[in-house]
C-alpha cells in the first residue's frame, strides 16, 4: 500500500511536472511571438481552467483549446466574413452616393503609404474609382513616394505643397471625390509618433474636416501597425484609438519572421480588430485578415 | 524613452527601499515584477531568463537578504547588470588614417536609415569638421533617393546617384567619386531589407565587399518586439556589423530590444535618434539609459545638451538658484530660450529623476506652440515683476494681459505653472546638490 502511494505520487509529480512544462513551453511561446505578458498568463489560465473542469490533458487537445481560445478573441468586432476558405470583408466600400473616406494613419515606418498603395490596386481591380490624399505634407518625398504608385495604378492624387495644411488637402480631395463621382478616397497622413502631442491633434482636425465637410466620421479610421514592433503597438494603439476612434488595424510587413502577436493583446484588451494584413513589397500582397490562418501561424 | 520600464523599477524599488528588509519573498517577488517589466519592455524572452538567474545569483551571493540595505543593494545589481548587458558605451568615431572613412548602414524596412543616415552625416560634420557626403544606394522605395537628397541637402551635405544603376556599382563608383571630390568620411544608405530575404542580404554582403566599409551601423527601431535578436544576429551573420543606431527612442519606445540585440550579437548601440529633426541624435551612454531605466532620470543627458546651448557659467548660476529656490521670470524667460534650442519640453522633462512624473509636471503642461504666447506675457511685466513675481496683482495682471495681447487668465495661467515649476524644482535641491538621486545609493 506504502508502495503504491509512493508510486501513484511520483507519477503524479511526473504528470505534474509535464504539465507544468507544458505550459512554460506555451507562455514562452506566446510572448516570443510578442503577444504580452498578462495576455499570454491571461489565456493560459482560461485554457487551463478549462483543462481541469473538463478533465483533458492531451496535448494536441490542449493546443487546440487554445487554438480557439484566440481565433475567438481575434473574431470579436470584426467584420470579416468567410465564403468557403477565403476571408473577405463585408461592405468595405458602401455602394453609395458620396464616397467613402478611409484614413490611414500610423507611426513613422510602418508601412502606411505601401499600404495605402495596395489597398488602391485592390479597389481599383473590383472596379471602384479611387481617389489618393497626399496628406502627409512633412516627410521629404512623401509626396514622390505616392505619386509614384498613383502613376503606376493610374489613380489620380490630391496633394498641396510640401509644408502645408494638410487639413486643407483633405477639404480639397473630398471636394473633388465628389464632383468626380469617386466611390473610395484613401487619406495618406503623415507617420507620427503617438505621443507627439500637437501631431496628434493635427490629426484630429483632419478627421474634424472630414466630418464638416461630409457630414459624417470617416468610414475607416485604420492604423498600420508593423508586425516586427513588439509591446509598443499596444501603447501606439491606444493612444491612437483616444484620439481618432480607430476602426481597424492593416497589419503590415507579415512578410519576415515577426508574427504580430501582440495584435491578439490589441483585440484583447481594446477590442479593435486587424482588418488587413500585407506581407510582401508587391502591390497585390494584401488580403482581409483570416484569425485562423493568422493562429496557426503562432499556435505551431 | 524607455518610460514603462522606468516607472515599473521606480514602482518596484520604492516598494523595496521603503522596508527595512528583504525576505526570500521579496526577492521573489522582485524578481517577478523585474521580469514583467522587461518583457513588456520587449527585451527576448531568453535574455530576459539569464538576467534573472545572474540577479539572483548575484543577489544570493552577497547575502543581501541580511544586508541593512537590501533594497539600495538589489538597485545597485540590477542597476549593474543593465548596464553589462547594454554593453561598453563608446561612440567616439574612429577615422581611417587614409581618407575617406565609409560607413554602411543596414536594417529591416522602416526603421529609419535614411533619416538616420543624414543625421549621422550631420552628426560627423559639426562635431569633427569633416567633409561628410552620403550615398543613395536604395533603388527600391519609391522616392528613397529624393528623400535623401533633400534631407542631405538641405544640411548641405553632398549626395551620390546614379540612376539606373545597381545598388554595388553606385557605392562603388559613389565611394570613387565622392573620394576625389575629397570627402573624408561617406554613408552609405542602403535600402530596407529583411533578414530573411536571400536576394537582397547577397546584395548587401556584396556592397560589403566591394567597398570595404570602415564601419557597418545597423539601424534598428526601438520598438522592435522578441525578433529583434533573430534580426540582429542574421544581420551580423552576414555583414558583421560593427555598431548598432537606436531610432524612434522619442515616443514611449520601451527599447527592450537595445539590451537583448547587444546581449546576442556583443555589439554595442553607438547612437541613438529621438526625434524628427536633424539634431535629435545623439551617442548612446549606457549608464545613463540604464540609471534612466532604474528611475534616476537621464540628468547627464540633459546637462550636457544644456551645456551645448547655455554657456557653463550661467549654468551654475541657474542652478544654483534652483538649489536656493530663487527662481525668477528673468531666468524663465533665459531657460525658455535656451530649452528651445535643446528639443522639445516634454523630452527634457522625461529626463529628470523624479517619480511619477505625470503627476508632479501635470501643472507645468506647456506645449511648444504656447511658448511664444508666454514669451510675450513675460516681455510684457515690468522688471520688478519679472524678478519678484509675487507682487502681481489684479491690476497689474490686467497690464500685462493688455500689454501681451492675452488675457488675464492666461496671465494666472502662467503664474500658476511658475509656481508649480518652482517647487518642482525646489524637489530636486532637497535631494542635494548636482541633482543627486532621490533616495541614497549604496
Amino acid at each position: 500500500m506504502q508502495k503504491l502511494i509512493k508510486n501513484l505520487n511520483f507519477l503524479w509529480n511526473k504528470f505534474r511536472k509535464n504539465n507544468e512544462k507544458f505550459w512554460a513551453e506555451i507562455e514562452e511561446q506566446f510572448i516570443l511571438n510578442d503577444i504580452s505578458a498578462l495576455t499570454a498568463e491571461e489565456i493560459i489560465r482560461d485554457v487551463r481552467n478549462k483543462s481541469i473542469g473538463e478533465n483533458i490533458n492531451d496535448a494536441e487537445l490542449l493546443k487546440n483549446l487554445l487554438r480557439n481560445k484566440i481565433i475567438s478573441i481575434l473574431s470579436e468586432n470584426t467584420n470579416i466574413m468567410r465564403s468557403g476558405d477565403t476571408p473577405y470583408i463585408k461592405e468595405s466600400v458602401k455602394g453609395r452616393e458620396s464616397a467613402s473616406i478611409w484614413m490611414i494613419v500610423g507611426v513613422n515606418g510602418v508601412g502606411k503609404t505601401s499600404s495605402i498603395a495596395k489597398l488602391a490596386r485592390m479597389f481599383k481591380s473590383e472596379g471602384k474609382k479611387v481617389l489618393l490624399t497626399a496628406a502627409d505634407t512633412f516627410r521629404a518625398a512623401a509626396f514622390e513616394q505616392i505619386d509614384h504608385f498613383a502613376g503606376l495604378l493610374d489613380i489620380p492624387v490630391v496633394h498641396h505643397q510640401r509644408y502645408s495644411d494638410p487639413g486643407a488637402v483633405v477639404f480639397d480631395s473630398i471636394e473633388k471625390a465628389a464632383a468626380g463621382k469617386f466611390d473610395i478616397v484613401l487619406i495618406d497622413t503623415a507617420g507620427r509618433m503617438h505621443t507627439a502631442a500637437n501631431l496628434m491633434e493635427e490629426l484630429k482636425k483632419i478627421k474634424r474636416v472630414i466630418i464638416k465637410k461630409t457630414g459624417s466620421k470617416p468610414d475607416e479610421i485604420l492604423m498600420a501597425v508593423d508586425s516586427t514592433t513588439g509591446q509598443n503597438s499596444m501603447s501606439q494603439t491606444s493612444a491612437f484609438h483616444e484620439a481618432l476612434g480607430l476602426t481597424g488595424l492593416i497589419l503590415t510587413k507579415t512578410d519576415g519572421t515577426s508574427r504580430g502577436g501582440i495584435v491578439i493583446t490589441i483585440m484583447n484588451e481594446l477590442g479593435v480588430p486587424v482588418k488587413y494584413i500585407t506581407n510582401g513589397e508587391k502591390l497585390e500582397n494584401i488580403e482581409p485578415f483570416d484569425p485562423i490562418i493568422f493562429t496557426d501561424r503562432i499556435i505551431n | 524613452m524607455f518610460e514603462l520600464l522606468t516607472s515599473k523599477f521606480e514602482d518596484l524599488f520604492y516598494r523595496i527601499r521603503n522596508r527595512g528588509k528583504l525576505s526570500p519573498q521579496d526577492l521573489d517577488n522582485a524578481l517577478r515584477e523585474i521580469r514583467l517589466a522587461l518583457l513588456e519592455a520587449d527585451v527576448n524572452f531568453k535574455v530576459v531568463k539569464e538576467f534573472l538567474d545572474s540577479i539572483r545569483a548575484k543577489a544570493l551571493g552577497q547575502n543581501i537578504l541580511e544586508s541593512l540595505t537590501p533594497g539600495q543593494q538589489v538597485v545597485k545589481i540590477v542597476n549593474e547588470e543593465i548596464i553589462g548587458l547594454l554593453g561598453q558605451s563608446n561612440s567616439e568615431i574612429n577615422f581611417s588614417g587614409r581618407p575617406p572613412t565609409v560607413f554602411l548602414m543596414a536594417g529591416l524596412q522602416g526603421t529609419g536609415k535614411t533619416t538616420a543616415t543624414v543625421k549621422l552625416a550631420n552628426f560627423i560634420k559639426n562635431r569633427y569638421q569633416r567633409k561628410v557626403s552620403v550615398i543613395a544606394a536604395d533603388i527600391y522605395r519609391p522616392a528613397a533617393v529624393v528623400q535623401l537628397s533633400d534631407m542631405a541637402k538641405q544640411h548641405d551635405i553632398e549626395v551620390f546617384f546614379k540612376p539606373e544603376a545597381d545598388p554595388v556599382s553606385i557605392a562603388a563608383e559613389g565611394v570613387d567619386f565622392l573620394k576625389k571630390r575629397g570627402s573624408d568620411v561617406i554613408i552609405i544608405d542602403t535600402a530596407g531589407r529583411l533578414h530573411i530575404d536571400r536576394e537582397m542580404m547577397e546584395e548587401i554582403k556584396n556592397i560589403r565587399k566591394k567597398v570595404f566599409p570602415h564601419q557597418i551601423y545597423l539601424v534598428l527601431d526601438a520598438m522592435t518586439g522578441q525578433e529583434a535578436v533573430n534580426i540582429a544576429r542574421k544581420f551580423n551573420e552576414d555583414i558583421e556589423f560593427d555598431g548598432i543606431i537606436l531610432t524612434k527612442l522619442d515616443s514611449d519606445a520601451r527599447g527592450g530590444a537595445a539590451l537583448s540585440v547587444n546581449h546576442v550579437t556583443g555589439k554595442p548601440v553607438k547612437f541613438i535618434s529621438t526625434g524628427e529633426k536633424i539634431d535629435e541624435f545623439e551617442p548612446f551612454y549606457a549608464d545613463r539609459i540604464a540609471s534612466r531605466i532604474l528611475g534616476m532620470g537621464d540628468v547627464l543627458t540633459l546637462i550636457e545638451k544644456a551645456e551645448k546651448v547655455i554657456d557653463e557659467k550661467k549654468a551654475r548660476e541657474l542652478e544654483d538658484k534652483i538649489l536656493k529656490n530663487q527662481l525668477n521670470f528673468v531666468d524663465f524667460i533665459d531657460q525658455i530660450k535656451s530649452i528651445r534650442k535643446m528639443g522639445s519640453l516634454d523630452k527634457i522633462l522625461g529626463m529628470l529623476p523624479v517619480k511619477n512624473k505625470s503627476k508632479v509636471f501635470s501643472g507645468i503642461n506647456i506645449d511648444d506652440s504656447q511658448i511664444s504666447r508666454i514669451e510675450a506675457i513675460i516681455n510684457s511685466m515690468t522688471m520688478q515683476e519679472k524678478l519678484k513675481p509675487y507682487i502681481i496683482n489684479g491690476s497689474r495682471k490686467k497690464r500685462i494681459a493688455a500689454g501681451s495681447g492675452t488675457s488675464v487668465n492666461d496671465v494666472n495661467k502662467l503664474l500658476k505653472q511658475f509656481s508649480t515649476a518652482q517647487q518642482t524644482l525646489k524637489q530636486f535641491s532637497r535631494s542635494g546638490k548636482n541633482f543627486s538621486l532621490p533616495f541614497n545609493f549604496p
